[in-house]
């Protein structure tokens, strides 16, 4: 094989190996944990829109869940209940539903008597940016716009991703914080 | 006896209406449920990945195949409901990842390799073909020195 070819075959196994690499890293990215937050629209299953960075100035609870996920259930009336706790001290709560049908996303909400906002994970695009590798996840965002901790799964009175407790505490300091 | 008639009209009536309804669904039942799993076969779980939605046995599998079916009775089409899937559940629901972006890559690739294939082949034929050429080609006569030839030369004009 003449050199040029031996070049060009050199060359391309290195632009091959590089985006296979780019690929895997993607892959392999932990959920979002740290650092701005990033931002989404939602249009909530009230026909409202909702848009992460209006909200600055308020701590931002964003759940992903979905009706099919067993684990969400144990944890849905302890949501609905913090965010019945805190919604006038300035905590907003956002919940996510992550490919699901829409009667049963409903059906799930009616059922649990969610009342803070929540809307269909349209392409998956606001699941894809924060690298969620289930559910259910939910993310903490300082009134800066910061992620400021996750719970990669339920939050349970005990154990779980994050318990109850801890959970609390993270967002009495998040609201404390200057 | 009149009353006897008209119970009996009533019921024959009934009868009729019953079976004007339900054979239509009969004849729908089979072809649409072909139809959702043609379909579903085409569009991956999202949540399961490689797992095509006609053979994925989970209650959101379930739903999602009550979803296709839905769409195909509000009159949707094959595209349609592909795009419906794509917008609403993301890429993953496709066998194949949409071509943009980064995805371009997967496209490209297997005609890039089968290129550089042919460009090793076509190069490293052509080297054994001059190898080879080279191999038959006689030796050259080796350069006989200018004094050597020209008594050769004499040599041969004196006999």
């Amino acid at each position: 094989m003449s050199r040029s070819v031996q070049v060009i075959v050199f060359v391309l196994a290195i632009v091959v190996v590089f985006f296979l690499a780019l690929a895997l890293r993607a892959h392999s990215l932990p959920p979002v944990s740290s650092g701005p937050a990033p931002d989404f629209t939602l249009q909530t299953f009230d026909g409202q829109s909702l848009t992460l960075s209006a909200l600055r100035g308020q701590v931002v609870v964003v759940n992903f869940w979905a009706s099919w996920c067993a684990p969400c259930r144990e944890e849905a009336a302890f949501l609905e209940q913090t965010w019945r706790t805190y919604k006038d001290r300035g905590v907003v709560f956002i919940g996510v539903d992550y490919v699901d049908t829409d009667a049963n996303a409903r059906a799930y909400l009616k059922e649990f008597g969610i009342t803070y906002p929540s809307g269909p994970d349209l392409g998956t695009t606001i699941s894809q940016a924060y690298r969620i590798k289930g559910v259910p996840e939910t993310y903490l965002i300082s009134k800066e716009g910061i992620v400021s901790g996750n719970a990669i799964g339920p939050i349970l009175r005990a154990g779980g991703a994050m318990s109850q407790a801890q959970f609390i505490a993270r967002l009495e300091s998040l609201l404390t914080a200057p | 006896m009149q009353d006897k008639i008209i119970r009996i009209g009533g019921v024959v009536g009934v009868l009729i209406a019953a079976l004007l309804i339900v054979s239509p669904m009969a004849a729908q039942g089979p072809s649409l449920e072909n139809e959702v799993n043609r379909i579903a076969k085409t569009l991956y779980c999202p949540v399961c990945p490689n797992t095509p939605l006609d053979v994925c046995t989970t209650k959101a599998c379930e739903d999602w195949r009550a979803e296709i079916r839905q769409l195909l009775q509000e009159g949707k089409n094959e595209q349609q409901i592909r795009e419906y899937f794509l917008a609403r559940y993301g890429p993953q629901v496709l066998g194949a990842p949409p071509a943009e972006g980064f995805n371009w890559l997967a496209y490209l690739f297997p005609f890039l390799l089968i290129g550089v294939g042919a460009l090793v082949a076509w190069f490293t034929l052509q080297q054994w073909s001059r190898r080879r050429r080279a191999d038959v080609t006689p030796p050259e006569t080796p350069e006989i020195p200018r004094e050597y030839a020209e008594r050769i030369r004499k040599e041969l004009e004196e006999r």
